[in-house]
């Protein structure tokens, strides 16, 4: 699905990404994970297209998109999520996610001019697009809740859904679960499991070790840039490269 | 009963009464003097829509934006003045020139970020003015442009007097207003709004960035072209003050009376601040010290200005009673929350 073959990303003399090669699996939960700075946000920043690669390359199923921009990336199918998502506050959630589809329309000034039938026509597609991806992430009572009267994870699954709306591939999930408590970490992981049965692949960066433990099918380590480790949940686990140099003295309660 | 009242103020047939209003304004006005301060208004509002346009819908805040009502307003002048073109050949001359130069100002200036967009498009403002004050061989410098061509009646229309091209600029705003619905409702003024909301996600739902904010600042500036042209045949004398950068801060103050980002906010901002800067002429210079405070308290207090608070206050009232989505999905099929404020 994913394979990234020795990706590096220099920033100046400091390597955020170093080397870095791994293949992510269609259909599955991959995770990525590593102290702060271990350039994860980087690495998908590079995956998306944010920013170039200084070598290496980036295959999404076979096509080469290391050079590509972000915009190009998205309409191959790959959606993403933020640490923290800026959305239209006063205005609901419904229409905020209604431009999620945009990449799959093609209506211009012309059309807004003249109301075309395309443009009418794209604007239903969008719409319905919109409700499909807010009931799969089961945010349709909140259809017309402002979103500046949502809660933190509410905001998440809107978050979710505008990507969803994007009709991606491959979701990359930026600390998904960061802010919310122990019972909604729980609703968005099964989320994220419902995602994999409809035929997403998922890959998020996450620092809730319960929860990456509990739903990834595989996992990837990183630090200063470099991958110390990859593996299942319990390879990782047991790998003392990762307990030396991520877990170190937290690992009975980390594990 | 407030919120009655305001489900009133929003009813579609709201905006018909409006235009009515504007239609028999000058029947109501008591001087025609009224008329022309509201047709000098109007000119502005027009403008004003294009600066929400690009700062309002898509975020970039564009200093230069009065620069351009300048460069409309002085086209116009020029190409009937000294090269004795007809008002309406050298009109639509303004506002393909006021695109072109939008086009490659933005293509230049976009590549910058928040503020340095700012401070770059200031920059150019300036430069704009510098270019009317000091080149004169081009704009006749300090003195200005005298002898503009009136636009062109038709029959028994005469464009020279006050009433005739009030109804002219009138037409020119209600067709801004909209066309600026237009876009506001549709996936393109969505596209402009998932820019203002960040680049970052913008460019990860597939927006082209570039594409799509040269787009609404060229709309934005073709605007102020338009504005500006308008200006020259109504007024028809232009001088490098009506490129003074001051015209940009003002614009920024009615945007923000009114509610930047919502469709109404120019039109209302622009028409309030001119009519109570008109009301208290009497106090000239002291005028600003009612002014500063006024607008220190509406920005602390709503931010949103007057229509974005407005629309927020009827929304969450609506919620609260539980009667506004259903209401506003039956209402209409490609219906939205922002949609209601055509109404307003």
């Amino acid at each position: 699905m994913l394979k990234v073959e020795h990706l590096t990303k220099m920033f100046g003399g400091l390597a955020a990404v170093n080397d870095v090669s791994v293949e992510f699996g269609a259909n599955q939960i991959n995770a990525i994970i590593g102290p702060n700075g271990a350039g994860k946000s980087t690495f998908f920043n590079l995956i998306s297209g944010v920013h170039q690669p200084t070598s290496g390359r980036i295959l999404l199923d076979g096509t080469d998109v290391t050079t590509m921009r972000c915009d190009h990336v998205a309409r191959l199918g790959v959606g993403r999520t933020f640490q923290t998502t800026n959305l239209f506050e006063t205005a609901t959630v419904l229409d905020n996610l209604i431009v999620g589809h945009r990449l799959r329309t093609h209506s211009g000034l012309w059309d807004v001019l003249i109301n075309s039938k395309r443009l009418q026509a794209e604007e239903k597609a969008a719409r319905e697009k919109a409700r499909e991806a807010l009931d799969f992430v089961g945010l349709t009572h909140a259809e017309n809740r402002y979103i500046a009267d949502c809660t933190q994870e509410e905001r998440k699954r809107v978050a979710f859904a505008l990507a969803l709306a994007t009709d991606p591939k491959i979701v990359l999930l930026d600390e998904p679960a960061a802010g919310v408590n122990p019972e909604e970490t729980e609703g968005l992981a099964e989320l994220m499991k419902k995602m994999v049965k409809n035929g997403l692949t998922v890959c998020l960066i996450e620092h809730k070790m319960d929860m990456i433990m509990g739903i990834a099918d595989k996992i990837m380590v990183l630090d200063h840039g470099e991958k110390i480790a990859e593996g299942t949940p319990e390879e990782v686990k047991n790998n003392p490269v990762v307990i030396e140099a991520y877990l170190g003295s937290d690992h009975d309660a980390a594990a | 009963m407030m919120f009655k009242l305001g489900a009133l103020i929003m009813h579609p047939a709201s905006k018909y009464v409006l235009l009515a209003l504007a239609v028999l304004f000058p029947a109501l006005a008591s001087n025609e003097y009224q008329v022309y301060v509201m047709a000098t208004a109007f000119i502005w509002a027009i403008a004003v829509y294009g600066f929400n346009v690009i700062t309002g819908y898509c975020g970039q805040l564009n200093l230069a934006h009065g620069g351009f009502f300048a460069i409309g307003a002085y086209a116009v002048a020029l190409l009937t003045a000294d090269y004795g073109w007809n008002f309406w050949p050298a009109f639509i001359a303004a506002l393909v020139i006021t695109a072109v130069l939008g086009f490659l100002v933005g293509a230049v200036s976009l590549r910058l970020k928040e503020h340095y967009f700012a401070i770059f498009t200031l920059c150019v403002g300036f430069i704009i003015y510098l270019l009317l004050d000091k080149w004169e061989e081009l704009t006749h410098g300090a003195i200005g442009v005298r002898g503009i061509a009136a636009p062109d009646g038709f029959g028994l229309v005469n464009f020279r007097e006050t009433i005739p091209v009030y109804y002219l600029i009138l037409f020119f705003l209600v067709f801004i207003i909209w066309f600026t619905s237009r876009i506001q409702k549709s996936l393109l003024g969505r596209t402009f709004i998932a820019i203002r909301n960040g680049d970052d996600l913008a460019e990860s739902l597939g927006i082209n960035l570039m594409k799509n904010k040269i787009l609404a600042f060229v709309i934005s500036t073709t605007y102020a072209g338009l504005a500006g042209a308008l200006y020259a045949g109504m007024i028809r004398f232009v001088g490098p003050e009506d490129g003074n950068i001051l015209h940009t801060f003002n614009m920024i103050t009615y945007l923000l009376v009114g509610g930047i980002g919502t469709l109404f906010g120019p039109l209302i901002g622009t028409l309030g601040i001119v009519w109570i800067t008109q009301s208290l002429q009497f106090l000239e210079e002291y005028r600003m010290i009612i002014f500063g405070p006024l607008l220190v308290i509406l920005v602390i207090f709503f931010p949103l200005g007057v229509s974005g608070s407005f629309l927020t206050w009827m929304h969450r009232k609506a919620q609260a009673l539980g009667l506004g989505p259903k209401k506003v999905q039956q209402e209409s099929k490609v219906n939205t929350a922002r949609e209601v404020e055509n109404n307003a």
